[in-house]
This record gives C-alpha cells, structure tokens and sequence, in this order.
C-alpha cells in the first residue's frame, strides 16, 4: 500500500462499502420477499404441511438429513424424496411403512431412531415433504439421489 | 496485564477450552458412526452427537470472543471495565444455561426437549445450528445485552480506538443478526432464506469483524509495530470483509427457492470472499517481519500467523472450490461441504480464539513474558498436531466428496448410486478422517496440558542463556 493511501481513506472505505452493500442487500432482500410467492409453493402450504414442518423440527431431523441440501450430511437428501419414492402414487404408503420399521437393526448400519408418531403425524409429515419437493429449486438436486 | 477488571476473562477462557476438548469428544462419536453407523444406538444417536459437536463449538467460540472482549477493551480504552461483577454473573448464567442445554439434549429425546422448554409457544428450535431451546435463545440474548452494555460502557468512557470500535461492532452485529433466529416461518423458503441471516453473515460478516480485530491487537503486542500501520490494514481488510461477504450470502440461495440472479450475484462475490482472508495472512506476516521487538511468547505468535494462514485456506480456498453456481449444483451437502466447513471454523475461528487465549492467559496467570520455554515447546506441538491433522481431515473429506459427487451426483437417475450406497463407498475416506481426528485429540491433550509445565520466565531463561555463552 503507496504512503498515499491514508488511514482515513480506508476508513471510508469501509464505511461507505459497508453502507453501500447493506442497503443494496435489502433491497435485493425485499425483491427475494415480493418474488417467491411464484416460487415457494405457498398455494400448496395447509395448516397439515404446518403442522409436518413443526414434526420435522421436533424431531430434529436435520441433524441427520439434508433438505434441499442443508442439514447433515449422514442419510439422504429428503427435499426430493417425494419423487425418489414413488411420488403422488405411493409416496405416502411408502413413507409410513419405512417410518414405522424404524430401526432396521442391521448391525453396522447407519440407524435411525423410531419418533412412534401416530398415523395422523406421519400423514403430517408426508405432506410436509411433499410440499417441500415442489419448491422451485433451480432444478436441484441434479438427479433423483439427491 | 495493565487492568486488574481484565481478570473476568479467565474463567471464560477456561470454560471456552473445557467446551472445545467436549467438542472434540463428540467429533470422534461421530466420525466413528460415520463408519460403524450403530456406533452407541440408540443411546446417542447421530443427529444428538452433531448437535452437541456442533453447539459447542459456538458456544465455546462465543465464550472466546467474550473473554477477548473482556481482556483487550480495557487494555485498549485504557480504562478498568465498567462493571467486572456483571461480567463474572453473565459467565455463571451463560455457563449454567450451555450445560442444561448440552444436558438436555443427551439426557431427554429432542421432541421432549422441545416440549418441555415451550416450543410450542415460540418455535424456533430443530433447525441446523439453532437447535438451541428457545428459553436458551432468550438467555444468550440476555447475556449478550449485558455484556455490550458492560464494554460498551467501558469505551464510552475511555479511549475509543480503531480495534475496540471495530470489536465492538462486530459484536453488535453479532447479537443483532442472532434475532433473526426467532423467526421461524411456516413457509419453508422464507425460512431457510433468513437462517442465513444468521449463519451466514455471522461467520462470513461480523465475526470476520471479530477475529481481524483480535488478530490486529495480538499483532501490535507480539511484534510492537506502530498501530497507525495495523489500524489502516485493519480498515482495508474489514471493508473488503463486508463488500464481499454481504452480497455473498448469495451463494446460499441458489437451490433453496429464491430467485435465479442470486445465482449470478451469489458466484460472482463470493468468489471475491477470499481476499480479505488473504490480506489478513499478508497482513499477518507483514507486521511480524517488520517487527520491532522479539516477543518471548513466540506461541502466541505461532498462532497468530496459524491462523491467518488456515482461515485463508479453509475460509478462502475450500469456500472458493466449490462457491461457483454451476460447481455447487454438484457439491452443495456433499462431503465437500463438510470438509469446507472443518477447515474453516477451526482455521478462522477456533485459532483466532486460541491465539487471544496464548498471549492473554500467561499475562493473566502472572507471566507477562509468556510461558516458560518448556512450556511453550508442548503448546507449540499440540499446535502442529491439531492444524497438520486437520488439513488431513479436510483432505481426506474432500476425497470423499470428490467420489460421492461422481458417483451419485454427476450420473442420470436410474444410473446414479443411492446415498446409502454411495456412502459405503466412502468407508476409506471416512476411517482416514477418524484416524486424523485421533491425532487431532491428541494435540488437544498435548495443547492443554501445557497449561500444567511450570517453569522460568522465558526472557530469565534467554539471558541466562547469553551469560553462559
């Protein structure tokens, strides 16, 4: 850095870089609000999508599971498993099944806990992750594995 | 130590590594799950294991930046604190609250967590990082009013320099953007769109503000270089911080719903995002070279020019491999991710804590010169240990990335592997990375024990040194 360049330069610097990029994120943060109602499937969010999403938190299920990609990193990708198990046409009977043989107890195996939700949770939650599926996402993941 | 107050920020360190060696436990639980996956089923399982590995790193970290806070505003208003009492009460509640939470969640299920603390009321728990019961929310909030209240007030009334400003205005922003993880929207989208109001501009915004601000008062002790010299750079590094980190949040919201020019804006800042960690590592070396004064706490020294060198690799190089849209398709919640992430947090943000603690807690425990030789020598070995093996860790977690996008990312469905298969795929990687954490444990234990070697003054020892030649 040349002599020329003072300390009250790089103050203003960083004030004024700062001030300007936080005024450009809101702005860019109040566009984001006004445009994902064409995007966030909000026609499709019931108060039993709601009560999915406060099960998954209850739950904890991010703390193996990723959905839409963030979470852990330790079982599947759940924002696209809609579609990876069988969709409008059986996701939901494969859903309760799979959550009610919960732990497989394969020794070494990666196991999950059994939530004992009722059928009236599970529905809950499969909807949840039906809702979840139909987010425009950009096209992620790039295939049905997620 | 000038200030007496400066005191208070003993026990906070000492907590702060006591948390860290806890995290350090819960890495290995799951590392070894990772590999043996019904490692401790159903008595731990993963996601409780991650969530406490992962809340105590903030935690710990929080309590780091408190006790630098504590230690370096006097030093820096030239002034005592304004209320020491307040500070030691703050730490028993903060400590108090961090223990039941990390109880909880190893002693109850989640969901009677949540029950039992009311998160039927105000949701806000059961998302990534913020798992934190609310009534916990609210007590972090609390402690944090009190403690900008208490080296707010220090600073009104003492000397306002460039380091003490700009600590403190990381750390409002700190508590400032920690309200966003209060509102927890039905609506997915939204939801996942202001998490990153928290998370992302906490680690890539104000707590760059934190850490440069740390690193920039560790340098002008260990090296006497003017602070007109350190004040400018500190300027230049934290504006570059915020132009590219707050548009560069970005990066976070190309496959979670909004709309598609965050790809573009996301890409292009933060590919921008590792010049400030870049000029910090500039930085960092420039003032040792242009030093005017041998410090004999060569430690803390280490780990100052440690950390700069890490944040920018794991910060700047991991983030920057896979920040681009159209590479993040592949590896956004891939292995990459995590392996991006270890290196980063303990480059940045674990080490720039550590650093604090090695110049601070000596002067604090009576040994204004640092610690004695010998005990150096041990700290200087848990610092290789722990930094060598966790530049093989992200190393061996790229490797497992790399191979889990090529074999269940890159191939059309019906031909991809599934996670679980791909996962075992992996099995190599993964028992490297345990092996690495192991080495890691060990430098740990290698790094505190040297706070128990005893020993003379390291400067009585140079002199004795020069008489006898």
């Amino acid at each position: 850095m040349a002599e020329r360049f003072t300390k009250s330069m790089a103050r203003n610097m960083y004030l004024g870089g700062s001030v300007f990029f936080i005024l450009l994120f809101l702005g860019l943060t109040m566009d984001t609000v006004r445009q994902l109602p064409q995007r966030d499937n909000r026609e499709n969010l019931t108060e039993e999508v709601a009560h999915g999403k406060k099960l998954w938190e209850d739950n904890n299920c991010i703390g193996c599971h990723s959905l839409l990609g963030e979470g852990a990193y330790f079982a599947p990708e759940l924002g696209n498993v809609f579609y990876r198990r069988g969709g409008e046409d059986s996701f939901k009977i494969f859903f309760k099944s799979w959550m009610n043989a919960q732990p497989l107890g394969v020794e070494g195996r990666r196991a999950m806990p059994q939530f004992n939700l009722s059928d009236e949770e599970l529905d809950a939650l499969a909807a949840f992750l039906e809702y979840s599926a139909k987010i425009k996402t950009n096209d992620w993941p790039p295939n049905i594995e997620g | 130590m000038k200030y007496e107050s400066q005191a208070v920020s003993k026990p906070y360190f000492i907590f702060a590594l006591i948390l860290f060696a806890g995290q350090i436990v819960f890495g290995l639980i799951l590392g070894t799950q990772y590999v043996i996956g019904d490692f401790l089923f159903p008595e731990i399982p993963f996601n409780v294991a991650r969530m406490v590995h992962t809340n105590l790193l903030i935690v710990w970290l929080l309590f780091g930046f408190m006790g630098a806070a504590y230690y370096l505003i006097p030093e820096e208003a030239e002034t005592e604190l304004h209320n020491p009492k307040l500070a030691i009460i703050l730490f028993w509640v903060f400590a108090a609250a961090g223990t039941l939470t990390v109880l909880g969640y190893l002693l109850v299920p989640y969901a009677t967590l949540a029950e039992i603390t009311g998160n039927d009321l105000l949701p806000t728990m059961g998302r990534e990082f913020l798992e934190q019961p609310t009534i916990t929310k609210a007590g972090i909030v609390v402690v944090a009013l009190g403690f900008l209240y208490n080296i707010g007030m220090t600073v009104l009334k003492g000397r306002k320099t460039v380091i003490n400003i700009v600590l403190i205005t990381g750390l409002l922003g700190l508590a400032l953007m920690f309200l966003f993880s209060f509102y927890n929207p039905e609506n997915l989208a939204l939801d996942k769109f202001f998490w990153w109001f928290v998370v992302h501009l906490w680690v890539e915004g104000v707590w760059e503000l934190i850490m440069a601000s740390i690193l920039a008062y560790v340098l002008i002790k260990v090296t006497g270089v003017d602070r007109e010299v350190i004040e400018k750079w500190l300027y230049v590094i934290i504006a570059m911080a915020l132009i590219t980190g707050i548009i560069g949040t970005g990066h976070h919201f190309f496959w979670i719903g909004p709309p598609e020019y965050w790809l573009w804006l996301g890409s292009i800042f933060s590919a921008l995002e590792p010049i400030p960690f870049f000029m910090m590592t500039l930085f960092a070396f420039n003032m040792v070279n242009r030093r005017r004064r041998e410090h004999p706490n060569r430690a803390a020294t280490l780990w100052a020019l440690g950390c700069a060198v890490m944040a920018f690799l794991g910060a700047g190089v991991w983030g920057f491999l896979h920040t681009l849209a159209p590479v993040n398709y592949f590896t956004h919640g891939s292995q990459i991710t995590a392996a991006h992430g270890h290196m980063a947090f303990y480059g940045a943000y674990a080490m720039i804590v550590i650093t604090i603690i090695s110049y601070a807690m000596p002067a604090m425990r009576g040994r204004p010169n640092g610690n004695s030789n010998k005990a150096q020598v041990v700290e200087m070995w848990g610092f290789w240990l722990m930094t060598v093996s966790m530049v093989f860790i992200t190393l061996f977690l790229t490797g497992a990335g790399i191979l889990q996008v090529w074999l269940q990312r890159i191939p059309e469905s019906g031909e991809a592997l599934s996670f679980m298969v791909t996962q075992d795929k992996l099995a190599l990687f993964y028992w490297l990375r345990l092996v690495a954490g192991l080495v890691f444990f060990a430098g740990i234990v290698a790094y505190l024990s040297s706070f128990f070697i005893k020993g003379e003054d390291p400067l009585v020892e140079a002199q004795a040194r020069l008489q006898e030649s």
